[in-house]
């Protein structure tokens, strides 16, 4: 048996308010395996952002974690000190934003801001962090790497601002990536190639990937393992496959039911969607119940 | 034979880029759309997929009569419905209105949900209160909203409740046409399945045209009638549902296909490709497709036509 590379319990985090606190995320406990590409997925305000956040350590007030644990490699990451945790932020786990014009500092070159991971993690001259960059903008697929690095952000299209955040992340070969909604601001065709590219580099390198979205097609394609997210609570985890085919839960099968599907449609008319809520009348009671399949995987690869 | 209730033809929007140079030389035009005809048909959903840029969008405002077409004409019911010897903004705007995209950014923060939805009426020429009150009551029901929900602000509904008040005050003046610009990309997955569900059934209660804009492939194929497809500017292929989805014929409609992130098809895999060595032969435009160049959508695009391969379903080839 091997040991989980990111092992969550019983976390809890919420907001904190003058003598209580809103709870966002309550009880939630997964692992990640080296090397897997686990899947949340879930509405708005599920929680699943924050959770990343927490992972990241970049929870700002009011926010803030009231229990459980986050071990990475073993190591609380809660109880760590602020320069450990900045030792391990970007160089063994590194995240991919959503928005990756608001993500790169637009005064300084993507090139420069690559360099930096190399300078500031591995200890690397800036002259050998900037050859270092214009490799690591080659590994991520984008055409004339050494003419791209002296561009600055808004000289670049979205997918290829995404593709020089991918770089940025995967710079100094980090054991987690995570990936929050890497692809929500982009076109489907632009999508679709970097979603293959993050799955094909993370194969290649063994890095595991947390990935988050809403995107139940998105989390499909790229993980083996999905935890369905609701109102902060993890309500049913599943491999990937398994969950499509057989969805356990009552919320898990409303999500799916509501998703207009490719090639579903049969006939001329139309048919309706499944609504959630004409489906559940009350949906209060969708936290009290819980899937958690076993894992069936091998060390993180089907 | 009856004119088409919407009917496109020979569309060009071309907008002037400044070169930078002095006395305009050096002026160059993007062309946003190139030569796009299509008809809408009463009660009808016709689609319009595409990326970022590919003009889908200006299409659109040209038929709200909000970009001034280049070239070309746009007929309601067989009369001009902009440019020359076309009705006003008011008639326009009780033909065709439009659902927007970002129901955050759609709504005035400053209006109530019932002065919004007046405010057309009393412009229109309704000015007694209680039919105002009685047609607002009425689309708000359409829309599945309180008629008490009226006296709020757009800041106290949900995401899927302010695209309900956009798409009432779409209504509320009662147009047969309505253009729905990605109407459910913003919204979350369960939301997005109610605000589908309201979108077809309105349109079989008040018999609406719908002119989607979407390059969400999965809600075009639930939702569609017949579907467009855009590249560039031009239409690359175009025909009924069942068509566009089951047997794409040209190679950028089964690239962008190919390309949702479906979960049936990511878990199954086995989905047809196309391959784009032949797509030079099928674009108008120069163009090579690895990654090295764009279109140049600065000069006009190379000879090519709409070529039917079956009934109602026609591609995009080169010619000569």
């Amino acid at each position: 048996m091997i040991a989980p590379l990111l092992d969550i319990r019983n976390l809890c985090l919420g907001v904190a308010a003058a003598r209580s606190v809103h709870p966002l995320v309550k009880d939630l406990s997964f692992q990640i395996m080296p090397g897997e590409a686990y899947g949340l997925v879930g509405e708005s305000g599920s929680g699943k952002s924050v959770t990343s956040l927490a992972v990241m350590g970049l929870l700002k007030k009011p926010l803030a974690v009231s229990g459980g644990e986050i071990k990475f490699k073993g190591e609380n990451l809660l109880s760590l000190p602020k320069r450990a945790m900045r030792h391990l932020r970007g160089n063994r786990i590194a995240m991919i934003f959503q928005e990756p014009m608001t993500a790169l500092n637009p005064l300084s070159t993507v090139g420069r801001q690559i360099a930096e991971m190399f300078v500031l993690h591995q200890g690397k001259g800036w002259n050998e962090a900037s050859k270092l960059s214009v490799d690591a903008l080659a590994s991520v697929r984008v055409p004339n790497p050494d003419r791209r690095a002296r561009n600055y952000p808004h000289q670049m299209s979205g997918g290829l601002r995404q593709r020089v955040m991918i770089a940025m992340a995967l710079a100094c070969n980090p054991d987690l990536l995570i990936a929050d909604e890497p692809t929500t601001a982009l076109d489907v065709t632009v999508q679709a190639e970097v979603l293959r590219l993050i799955k094909d580099l993370c194969k290649e390198r063994g890095t595991a990937v947390l990935f988050i979205s809403h995107d139940l097609g998105v989390i499909a394609s790229v993980c083996q393992r999905v935890g369905v997210m609701y109102a902060g609570c993890l309500v049913e985890e599943n491999d990937t496959r398994a969950l499509f085919d057989d969805p356990r839960h009552d919320y898990t099968r409303g999500l799916l039911g509501a998703l207009p599907r490719l090639g579903s449609r049969t006939q001329n008319n139309r048919q309706r969607l499944i609504d959630i809520d004409s489906i559940i009348a009350d949906r209060s009671i969708l936290t009290k119940t819980r899937f958690i399949a076993p894992r069936t995987l091998q060390e993180g690869r089907p | 034979m009856t004119a088409p209730l919407l009917q496109v033809e020979d569309l060009h929007v071309r907008f002037p880029i400044s070169g930078g140079r002095l006395l305009g030389g050096g002026r160059r035009t993007l062309h946003a759309v190139n030569g796009i005809s299509f008809s809408l048909a009463k009660g009808e959903c016709l689609s319009i997929v595409g990326e970022s840029g590919c003009g889908k969008s200006t299409t659109a405002l040209s038929i709200l009569g909000l970009q001034e077409p280049s070239e070309g004409a746009i007929r309601y019911r067989g009369q001009p419905l902009v440019g020359a010897g076309a009705p006003g903004r008011m008639k326009r705007a009780k033909v065709v209105q439009m659902v927007f995209q970002d129901p955050y950014a759609s709504l005035n923060p400053r209006q109530t949900v019932r002065t919004a939805l007046a405010a057309p009426l009393r412009l229109h020429g309704v000015t007694a209160a209680s039919e105002i009150d009685a047609r607002i009551e009425a689309v708000l029901k359409d829309v599945g909203l309180t008629p008490e929900q009226a006296g709020r602000y757009p800041h106290e509904f949900s995401g899927g409740q302010r695209q309900r008040i956009g798409i009432a005050r779409a209504l509320i003046l009662e147009p047969e046409i309505v253009v729905l610009d990605e109407p459910v990309s913003a919204l979350d997955v369960s939301i997005r399945a109610q605000i589908i569900n309201l979108l077809l059934d309105l349109q079989e209660k008040r018999g609406l045209s719908y002119l989607m804009i979407s390059h969400d492939l999965s809600v075009v194929e639930h939702m569609s009638d017949r579907v467009l497809v855009m590249f560039f500017g031009e239409i690359v292929e175009e025909g009924g549902w069942r068509a566009i989805f089951e047997t794409p014929a040209h190679p950028y409609t089964r690239r962008l296909i190919a390309a949702i992130p479906d979960p049936d098809a990511a878990l199954r895999l086995g989905r047809q490709t196309g391959s784009m060595d032949d797509f030079g032969r099928h674009a108008g435009y120069r163009f090579a497709f690895d990654g090295s160049s764009v279109p140049d959508i600065f000069t006009a695009p190379l000879p090519s036509a709409l070529v039917e391969v079956a009934p109602g379903h026609r591609i995009r080839v080169a010619r000569g």
